[in-house]
Formats: structure tokens, sequence, C-alpha cells
């Protein structure tokens, strides 16, 4: 099954292709039917997107199935829809590698909150999604329920919000150390 | 300044202008380096460009024993407490150079994350713009911190004036 049409101001220009006689996605319809909520594939990359509440079954069907034997978590990261107008608002993607079949996948998978987005940690699966679910929770505030240690890896104690949310005001400022007062030379000069 | 011939020497011009004299040509850097630009501040401190000429060259990595806070590559607000210590460790008399466009104004980087300019920080003597700047600017500004040294007076010859509120530079 092909991707669905796309609309908006994002159309992509590129031909969908088939994704109907990939292995995997095959696999993925095969066990969770409906969950797999669409499919694309652009020059050989795969990406399915998994329904929240199967996101768990999936990774560890990818990572176990013979078939599949995507036993390298590439990277996990997260995105904020919201300048798109598209929901659920937030997007977790995950890229797989397997190093036995040289093949890649790209998982998807949207938590359904968009004010208090929760997800299932998958670290008990790959260990190396620690890291990078503490940069989804620290810059998008998706929390990652099962997360052994979830807490912010790159901002500081203190910090308020989500800096990456596309609601974030791009010139927020959070400073540690009172910052000096810096004269204003040319007033009205907008730089 | 000069001194005598044959006998003991005596300083002929100022005691003040001799100390100048005497701290601009004896920088000890501390590099406080974060980011890109410390490719171009290992340049600039090897061989081909010779900071020995002006006696600036021996990098000392405690800010106890420099003179001249050498602030290279984007400061981060995670960062600025660790760069105000370091500020704060180092003894009077002390200069700091903002090295690169980053330190100066933040750079482009305009964003939740980074201080846009180390002076909201701490005071800066020197501002090197560049991204990032070359060795030859580097020289430059070491220079232009020379002469604003030089013009700075000491305690002894009068009210003590803490170096980074001198502003003829």
């Amino acid at each position: 099954m092909d991707s669905p049409a796309r609309s908006g101001p994002h159309t992509l220009t590129a031909m969908p292709e088939p994704t109907h006689d990939d292995p995997t996605i095959a696999r993925l319809r095969a066990e969770f039917g409906d969950a797999v909520l669409e499919t694309h594939a652009h020059r050989g990359d795969v990406t399915a997107v998994i329904r929240a509440d199967r996101y768990r079954d999936a990774v560890r069907l990818l990572r176990d199935d013979p078939e599949c034997d995507y036993d390298f978590l590439t990277d996990l990261a997260g995105w904020d829809r919201l300048k798109l107008r598209q929901t659920p608002r937030f997007e977790v993607v995950l890229h797989l590698y397997s190093l036995s079949r040289n093949a890649r996948f790209r998982l998807k998978t949207r938590p359904e909150d968009n004010a208090e987005p929760v997800l299932d940690s998958i670290v008990d699966i790959y260990p190396a999604a620690n890291w990078p679910e503490r940069e989804v929770y620290d810059m998008f505030g998706i929390r990652f329920t099962g997360h052994p240690n979830l807490k912010r890896i790159l901002m500081y104690e203190g910090f308020e919000g989500h800096p990456l949310r596309k609601d974030y005001p791009f010139n927020k400022r959070q400073p540690r150390v009172v910052e000096r007062e810096i004269p204003d030379d040319r007033p009205g000069m907008i730089f | 300044m000069a001194v005598s011939g044959g006998g003991p020497g005596f300083f002929t011009s100022r005691l003040s202008d001799g100390i100048a004299w005497a701290r601009k040509w004896s920088l000890f850097p501390y590099p406080f380096v974060t980011a890109c630009c410390g490719m171009e501040y290992m340049s600039v401190s090897s061989a081909h460009y010779d900071l020995d000429r002006f006696g600036a060259a021996w990098p000392r990595f405690t800010p106890r024993q420099a003179d001249m806070l050498l602030v290279v590559g984007t400061i981060s607000h995670k960062m600025a407490p660790v760069l105000r210590m370091v500020y704060e460790q180092m003894c009077d008399p002390k200069w700091v150079v903002a090295f690169g466009v980053c330190t100066c104004t933040g750079g482009f980087y305009d964003n939740y994350a980074t201080v846009q300019g180390i002076d909201r920080i701490i005071p800066v003597d020197c501002y090197i713009p560049g991204c990032p700047p070359r060795p030859e600017t580097v020289l430059d500004a070491l220079m232009k911190l020379q002469a604003k040294i030089q013009k700075q007076r000491h305690g002894l010859t009068g009210p003590v004036r803490p170096a980074h509120t001198d502003s003829n530079a």
C-alpha cells in the first residue's frame, strides 16, 4: 500500500515510490495491521509510521525478527510539526540499521497528547536510546515512560520549557549569571 | 624608557610607563577555548606566527597565573558561570580578549543557548572579529591591547584604578 496523497504546503515533489514489496513493511503490516498508519519510500529509504500504542512492539519486532534483524539503532530524534498544522503535533523518528543485511529502516511514531506528549521508552530494547531519549525529552518535552534516568541532558538545571518546540520564543534567553547592562550606543537601530 | 649609561640605572621616564612597558611585553594568556576558533588560536600560538615576539606565547593553564584571558569560541549560557569564575580567579591586573565573533556578539548563534557577547558577563578589553579571525587579525589585536596597556596607569603613581575600567584605548 502506498502512502496516502499529501496535501497542504509541504507536498512532496518526488514521485512516491512503492513500498508494498518491501519485506519489512510486509512484516509490520502482517503483525500490526491498521496500527501501521502510513508507509513511504524515497530513493530506497523505507519509512513506516506506527501507532504509538504498538510502538514498543514494533521496535521489538524489528530487532528480534530474523527477517528484519535491525540490530543497530543509528539515531532517535524528535520533531515538532506545529508549524505544519499537523496533529498529533510531535513525531519521534528512529533510524535503524541491520548489520547482517546491510539494510536501513526508518520508524516513526506520534505521541497522542499535544500538550503533554508521552511515549514508551525503548531503552530496554536498544540501550543506545538512553541519551537520545533524554535529548528528545530535553528539547521537546516528550516524556518516555520506563526510561531509567529521564532528566535533561543538554540544557542546565532550572531551564524552563523545551527550546526546540516551535512555540518557544526564538529570542528567549534564560541566563544563569546576571548579565551586565550593555548601553545602547545606537538607540533606534534595528539589528 | 631608558637606562642611563655606566652607573646604577634609573628610570628617566615615569614609573607608570615603565611598569606598563613591562606588563605589555610579558602577557601570560589563559586560553579559554570552547569552539572552532581554537583551531585558529593554535595556528596563532604556533611557531609560524611566533607570539614570543610579543612576550605572550606561554599559555598558563590556570587563571591564577595568567593576566590575559583569551576567550576563544562560543559561550553558552551553561558555560557562562564557569567563564565568570575563571575571570574572577585571575589576579589584577588582567585583560580580556574576545576572540572571534561568537565571543564578541554571539555571532550567528542568535538562539536560546548562546550568550550574546561575553561582555554581558565580564568586561572585555579587546574584540577580535572574524569567523574565525585570521592570525594576522589576532596579532593586530594583541598590538592594540599592548597599546592600551601602555596607556593604563599604575596604582603606585596615583589612585588604584582597576585595569578593566580604564577606557582610554
